[in-house]
């Protein structure tokens, strides 16, 4: 599986997914990362999307699904560099994905996390 | 009915050209359609004249073919000069009104003509001005069109500059952008807004959003459902947005129109939603103590 990676930092799982995914790999991703999800206890997932530049309703369903499912096992999913178009195409096919949290990018997101206390707080500086 | 309509207005408008072009134009200034402030004498003579000829072609043309109708390629060379012709006077600031003056008078100098002629035959006149009257009505309203759609063309130059002009986003300090919205928010507008707004996100790394909505004169359901789905459009982003400006007018509006919004913040000015904003960034505005104010 190639298309999407996971990665551990920071104690956050950060998945990178590239432009050319296809169905099938996010089905796989999906598995994956809540195998890994469980396997570390880890409390952060980030989903770097930007090198995302064309979304469906069926990115947009899946990325609402890894939310859930990572919620399920008590971890926190947030969505990072997403394009202003692609925004404006999930906006627009109504999918405002309430469930996800968002930031601009890998930093803010962990920042954010941080302060909400889901890293370890010994990790900073 | 006879096989070759308007075989008479043919045979006068032959005859007596000049003779029926120095009567329009006077009748026309009867009328009060003749702009002696915006044309000259010459160039109001020269464009009559070109119409007269046109129409002439155009009545020759129909006579042969035997059908009368408006739409046929005979009156294709008419309906090019008269739009030309209005064009021009749209530019120089001819009111509709006159131009379809001008045309309608060259009814009376060709209605006169023909009831010479057709002294001994009225059924035959009574025809041919029916026939006549119709075409130069047709054209009267052609004329109004064109000068719709010059006027239409007109207005939405002007909305494209002012689009433009009207989706300034301004960064008030780092991470902090805004956005003044002014004017009315349609779906074009709120399109071109929302682009270039999560543009300004990613180009300035901001992390708050006050789209301020003071100069915003209406809000309706459908301006409330942009500004809400430009707020979700940012939170996407990965930013924040606060809606400011809402006056205690537009809160009830909203209100009462059912619309939620959620979990998009909302202040009631630009002040409140700045000092909101900026504790989000971990910045202060406090006075300066005096002595600082007094060294400088």
């Amino acid at each position: 599986m190639n298309a999407a990676a996971i990665y551990a930092v920071e104690g956050v799982l950060l998945v990178s997914i590239t432009s050319d995914i296809t169905d099938t790999d996010i089905i796989d991703l999906q598995e994956a990362l809540s195998k890994r999800i469980a396997d570390t206890e880890c409390r952060g997932v980030v989903v770097d999307i930007s090198a995302l530049e064309i979304v469906d309703t069926f990115v947009g369903r899946v990325l609402a699904q890894l939310t859930s499912v990572a919620r399920l096992l008590d971890a926190e999913t947030y969505v990072v560099g997403m394009r202003p178009a692609v925004a404006m195409t999930l906006v627009e096919l109504g999918m405002y994905l309430p469930e996800n949290h968002t930031a601009l990018t890998l930093s803010h997101a962990l920042d954010k996390m941080r302060q909400s206390g889901l890293i370890d707080g010994l990790r900073r500086g | 009915m006879s096989d070759k309509i308007l075989e008479t207005t043919l045979e006068v408008l032959k005859e007596d050209a000049e003779g029926i072009l120095a009567d329009w134009i006077e009748q026309a200034d009867e009328d009060g359609a003749k702009r002696i402030d915006l044309f000259s004498e010459k160039e109001e003579r020269d464009q009559a004249a070109s119409l007269l000829r046109s129409f002439r072609l155009g009545v020759r043309d129909a006579s042969k073919d035997g059908e009368f109708d408006l739409q046929d390629e005979h009156w294709a060379d008419l309906r090019g000069i008269l739009s030309e012709i209005t064009h021009e006077r749209v530019e120089r600031g001819v009111l509709p009104g006159e131009m379809a003056a001008l045309i309608l008078a060259l009814k009376t100098p060709l209605f006169e003509r023909l009831t010479e002629k057709l002294e001994s035959d009225p059924e035959r006149l009574i025809e041919e001005v029916l026939l006549l009257s119709k075409a130069i009505d047709a054209f009267a309203i052609y004329s109004n069109e064109v000068f719709i759609a010059e006027r239409e063309q007109v207005i939405e130059r002007q909305r494209d500059e002012m689009m433009e002009l009207s989706t300034p986003v301004v960064e008030l300090w780092d991470k902090v952008l805004t956005l003044p919205l002014i004017g009315t928010l349609d779906s074009l507008r709120a399109q071109e807004v929302m682009e270039s707004l999560l543009q300004a996100i990613v180009e300035r790394q901001a992390e708050v959003v006050i789209v301020d909505i003071t100069g915003v004169k209406t809000v309706d359901t459908q301006v409330a459902q942009h500004l809400l789905r430009t707020a979700a459009a940012v939170r996407l982003m990965g930013a924040r947005c606060i809606i400011s400006g809402i006056s205690p007018k537009i809160a009830q509006a909203m209100v009462e129109l059912g619309v939620d919004v959620g979990e998009v913040r909302t202040r009631s000015s630009l002040r409140s939603a700045l000092m909101d904003a900026l504790t989000s960034v971990g910045v202060a505005i406090r006075p300066i103590n005096d002595d600082k104010r007094n060294a400088k």
